[in-house]
């Protein structure tokens, strides 16, 4: 069994492979994690917690690439964590992420990692955010969270974020439609990237005006909404003053407490949900509801009700 | 501590030297994540020091690397020198590409755990690692 406490201080001294390994050992939910929780959250050094997420191909990686290049030069040390779908069907991921990252190969002051969201049982959001920590820990800041914005689980996962962006293409047309409700609703910053296509300023009018209405529907102010082009860097600087002008706004007394509330009401479902799952009796509890024996709430009961792991 | 894997293998696929495509490491990536493996991907001309770089970070279990250079000599044996020299010892390096005989025994001298010619199958690549990576709770 991996020494936790060991990792953890190998990780706060800035011993990489220690970082890492801790990071595994928070990826598999290891014998001895909970235990360490306390001190992992006590290493905290208050690092800017960004999360970055949108469709498939919209340039996430990209940007999270410039934004690492405008952080490096704002003396910044930068941590990524990149969640990417598990196959339902085999269990396996490929991850890609880091293509886009390879200028930065080389640099100590950033630190990288690709997670598999491993399935609705492998408590991802709960990890991404136990990831995130071990990141604070070790002095990274900020630290940026990369999802597929495609998925709940995925937007469960940018919700744990103190600033959320939502990274848009100027070709989104009406799939915006479909997407916007769950997207707007974490949306803290908007990106319209690949600000060199044509279309990009129109598509950027069209949505403010769009969200102003949807945003008066659901009574939140619309996110402010930036242009990038993440290929060539432009708009860059400017989405990063917005990111940090957030950071204050996320820690303000008039936010803090809701989002502090969500944060734990998020971590808590995830890991009643897996807990449960761990449970002896779970199959057979499944399948006495199945069976009409038994009633769901009653089974959530039994799965919750005592700590009797398998 | 049981012996069965809980968690799915890390792999990550590089390929180094200065070759221009990669076809055959995205087979090869998809192939195994097919399989259940958890592949990172790196993309065209990695140094030995950016794979050992990006290892280290991702916590691997397997580097795979897809090599057609014909740098093979100067490039893999680095890649476990460096891995070692980071602590890394337990992470289980392979190749494939077409590499002589005479060098395959001189690479696995090296370090280097198995050389996959071509025509080996993702199947019997999958295999390999299943057997030999190594197995954490
Ligand atoms: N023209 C243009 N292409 C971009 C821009 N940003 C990203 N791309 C390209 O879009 C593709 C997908 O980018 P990637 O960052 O992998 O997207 P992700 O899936 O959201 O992480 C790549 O081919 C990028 O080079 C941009 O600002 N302009
Ligand atoms: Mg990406």
């Amino acid at each position: 069994m991996a020494d936790l406490p060991g990792l953890l201080r190998g990780a706060v001294a800035d011993e990489r492979l220690a970082l890492a390994r801790l990071l595994t050992a928070i990826e598999n939910d290891a014998p001895g994690l909970r235990e360490l929780l306390p001190q992992l959250f006590a290493a905290g050094r208050g690092g800017h917690l960004v999360g970055i997420t949108g469709p498939p191909g919209s340039g996430k990686s990209t940007l999270v690439n410039a934004l690492t290049d405008e952080w490096r030069r704002r003396g910044q040390r930068v941590g990524i964590v990149a969640v990417d779908p598990s196959s339902p069907y085999t269990g396996g991921a490929i991850m890609g992420d880091r293509i886009r990252m390879m200028a930065h190969a080389a640099d100590r002051d950033v630190f990288m990692r690709s997670m598999a969201s491993r399935g609705e049982l492998g408590g991802i959001a709960a990890a991404t955010w136990m990831a995130a920590a071990a990141l604070d820990a070790a002095g990274y800041d900020p630290i940026l969270i990369e999802t597929v914005g495609a998925g709940q689980s995925e937007i469960e996962i940018a919700r744990l974020a103190e600033t959320t962006v939502v990274v848009e293409v100027p070709e989104m047309g009406d799939e915006v439609q479909a997407i916007k409700a769950g997207l707007l609703e974490v949306a803290d910053l908007l990106v319209v990237n690949k600000g060199d296509r044509p279309g990009a300023d129109l598509a950027a009018r069209h949505l403010r005006a769009m969200l102003s209405t949807a945003g008066g529907r659901i009574g939140r102010k619309p996110p402010p909404i930036m242009l990038t082009t993440a290929t060539s860097g432009e708009g860059v600087a400017a989405l990063a003053d917005a990111i940090e002008a957030h950071r204050s706004v996320a820690r303000s007394p008039q936010e803090a407490p809701a989002r502090a509330r969500n944060q734990v009401r998020r971590a808590l479902a995830e890991l009643a949900l897996r807990r449960a799952s761990q449970h002896r009796a779970w199959d057979s509890t499944l399948q006495s509801v199945s069976d009409g024996e038994l009633d769901p709430f009653m089974a959530a009961e039994r799965l919750l009700g005592e700590d009797d792991m398998a | 501590m049981d012996d069965d894997r809980s968690t799915p293998i890390r792999v990550l696929i590089a390929k180094p030297g200065l070759d221009g495509h990669d076809r055959g490491a995205k087979v090869l990536a998809r192939g195994l994540r097919d399989e259940g493996f958890e592949v990172i991907y790196t993309g065209l001309r990695q140094t030995p020091e950016m794979i050992v770089d990006a290892a280290e970070q991702e916590d691997v279990d397997v580097i795979g690397m897809s090599i057609l250079s014909g740098a093979h000599m100067a490039l893999l044996p680095r890649v476990v020198e460096l891995s070692r020299s980071r602590g890394m010892d337990d992470v289980l390096i392979a190749a494939g590409g077409i590499i002589p005989d005479a060098d395959v025994a001189k690479l696995k001298a090296a370090g280097i755990g198995e050389i996959f010619g071509p025509g080996t199958s993702i199947g019997q690549i999958a295999g390999y690692f299943r057997e030999h990576a190594r197995r954490r709770a």
